[in-house]
């Protein structure tokens, strides 16, 4: 059951320690995430116009440096993968300021070590990029492609969310202790991203029409033949339903608990909003179905997703928050060492 | 002493394992005979030759806005549509006609030169032809604008090329027969384009009446299919006898089409 962890009181006497809040570096990580959901659109609008070889060679392009490559040659599907290419090499960019903004001034190591693998993540990414392109797009690798693409994401999320006062302050120190919260939330980030992974098999192994119809399959409520494609989409399609069951009972757990009186915003805003990203998420499959791949559709349901199972991540990094150690984050300014040790030993307690 | 006896060893391992994966990937320009293969006699040869017809109503092709690149917009100054169906006065064109099965062990003269695929007005010209195995595939890019050729083969090494530059020409060669090879330009993707690779010369591209012919076949009893692009495959046995010509027709019918 719910606990919370009260404030410590202030001291006023003894000097606050040095603030450990730094919202420029929050703002840029938040930069960052908004910068990594355009690469998303951007991959996402390769596969769904089919020009992920319209540029044959890597790291060049047509033999161009990849940042002298004229624009007047950007037509066509190049304009997508090319355009592709450069967001993500922009994104990795950022990427490197980020981690090393990180490993220089946040005092978390694990932090530190966050940002070097959010820039561990981006340079596989690339590289997972250039070999799909090398080898003519193989479903393999095309699809751990999109699945370090969410895994990147998350990252950037994650260092976003860590970065926030609200994080830092340990939302105003009333963090929710709830394990059952805890458990089913992780659960459904979890089944989000192997729903992702399934999309994302669907999406590079051709599978996206083969069953053709929705809300039916072939006419029926179940297939009535069945290939790998065809087990494949049914596994996409029945995965979102799990989602969604995981979705709305995880919602309803923190809406039920946390409203109110005793709100936790932090708890319910995320929840609310995975379940309208859900249903918007839903229904644009059931599109892409519809509309016969319509690419736009397409491409905005695996943004969509992606969002998805980010919202699901910030809930769930919420519930875990009373997990991170007290001492380990930043310290309010009324913050005393007297205040520091009855943390450290209310840290230690709870660890034994 | 004795892990550096084992990196020797190992070092002598890596190089002729790389030396023979060299010799490996040597292409071989011309195919290799088959032991016992005898020359085909022209004094006995005969010919195939007939008509491919479309039965029905032909579906449209679809249309192709090619507004994704100013320069074939440029190029192409009336509607354009893919070249699926191409059918005039009931007859299709563009239907790959060859002997699948029958030839016996024989030898073939070398192909004399090679064959051109051209990338012309953002479309490739022929649309559907054929080459033999080890033949050269010159591919020409006759565009001012930047085209991308990607063959997607089953049996051969997939490639796919840049040609950024007016007037460039790539070779490439296939070593397996395959019925068919897809190419297709992922800059444009109205672009397709599609070969017969064969072992032997026995083939043919009907023409807008429909007509074909397979000359300079030995007697024998012969599996002939017709394959088009959308409308799937037909075959016909034919059996043909010293300086014969016979004919086989195929005619391929808009339900089968519409169903493909």
């Amino acid at each position: 059951m719910e606990k919370i962890i009260s404030s410590f009181p202030a001291h006023p006497a003894v000097p606050a320690p040095p603030a450990l809040v730094i919202p420029a570096m929050h703002r840029f990580a938040k930069f960052v995430v908004g910068c990594t959901v355009l690469l998303v659109l951007a991959g996402s609008l390769v596969t769904s116009t089919d020009s992920g070889l319209s540029v044959p060679d890597w790291p060049t392009s047509y033999g161009w440096n990849m940042f002298t490559f004229p624009p007047s040659k950007w037509v066509g599907g190049i304009l997508y993968e090319h355009g592709h290419r450069l967001i993500a090499s922009t994104v990795g960019l950022l990427t490197i300021v980020l981690a090393a903004w990180l490993g220089t001034s946040d005092p978390r190591r694990w932090m530190k070590w966050l940002g070097a693998g959010a820039l561990a993540a981006v340079i596989a990414q690339g590289v997972l990029g250039g070999l799909t392109v090398k080898f003519f797009l193989p479903p393999a690798i095309s699809t751990a492609h999109a699945g370090l693409a969410e895994i990147f994401f998350c990252i950037t999320v994650a260092i976003a969310l860590f970065t926030s006062p609200q994080w830092i302050d340990g939302y105003a120190g009333r963090v929710v202790d709830d394990e059952g919260v805890r458990r089913l939330a992780t659960a459904t980030t979890a089944l989000i991203f192997s729903q992702i992974l399934v999309g994302a098999t669907m999406r590079h192994t051709g599978a996206g029409l083969a069953i053709p119809d929705f809300p039916l399959m072939f006419g029926h409520l179940w297939p009535t033949h069945w290939d790998a494609k065809i087990a494949i989409h049914f596994t996409h399609r029945a995965g979102a339903l799990l989602v969604l069951l995981g979705v709305a009972t995880t919602s309803a757990k923190v809406w039920s608990r946390y409203r109110g009186a005793a709100i936790h915003r932090e708890l319910t805003r995320p929840a609310a909003l995975l379940v309208a990203l859900v249903a918007v998420q839903i229904t644009l499959g059931a599109m892409t179905v519809l509309s016969r791949r319509d690419v736009w559709i397409n491409s905005v349901h695996v943004v969509c997703g992606a969002l998805v199972l980010t919202t699901s991540l910030v809930l769930t990094l919420r519930t875990w928050r009373v997990k991170f150690s007290m001492q380990a984050v930043r310290l309010k300014p009324d913050t005393t060492p007297a205040v520091r040790t009855v943390r450290l030993q209310a840290d230690e307690a709870r660890a034994r | 002493m004795r892990s550096r006896s084992l990196w020797i060893s190992a070092l002598g391992v890596a190089l002729a394992v790389s030396a023979s994966a060299c010799g490996g990937s040597k292409e071989s320009s011309a195919p290799t005979e088959a032991p016992g293969a005898t020359k085909i006699d022209s004094a006995t040869a005969g010919e195939i030759s007939g008509v491919v017809s479309f039965d029905g109503v032909a579906p449209k092709n679809e249309p192709i806005r090619m507004n994704a690149d100013p320069v074939c917009v440029k190029e192409n100054t009336t509607p354009q549509t893919q070249e699926s169906y191409e059918v005039e006065n009931g007859k299709l064109a563009n239907v790959f006609i060859y002997v699948k099965d029958g030839l016996g062990n024989y030898s073939y003269d070398p192909p004399a030169g090679g064959v051109t695929i051209d990338q012309k007005n953002c479309r490739y010209h022929p649309h559907v032809f054929g080459i033999r195995v080890g033949q050269e595939l010159t591919i020409l890019n006759s565009d001012p604008t930047l085209h991308n050729i990607h063959a997607l083969p089953k049996s051969n090494k997939e490639f796919n090329t840049g040609q950024p530059i007016q007037g460039m020409k790539t070779v490439q060669k296939f070593e397996n027969k395959e019925v068919m090879v897809p190419f297709k330009c992922d800059v444009h993707g109205w672009m397709n384009a599609y070969v017969g690779v064969l072992d032997h010369p026995f083939f043919a591209i009907s023409d807008k009446d429909g007509k074909f012919s397979l000359k300079g076949l030995p007697p024998g009893t012969y599996t002939i299919e017709a394959w088009h692009e959308k409308a799937g495959t037909q075959t016909a046995m034919v059996t043909l006898g010293a300086k014969d010509t016979k004919e086989a027709n195929f005619t391929f019918k808009a339900a089968a089409a519409a169903t493909d």
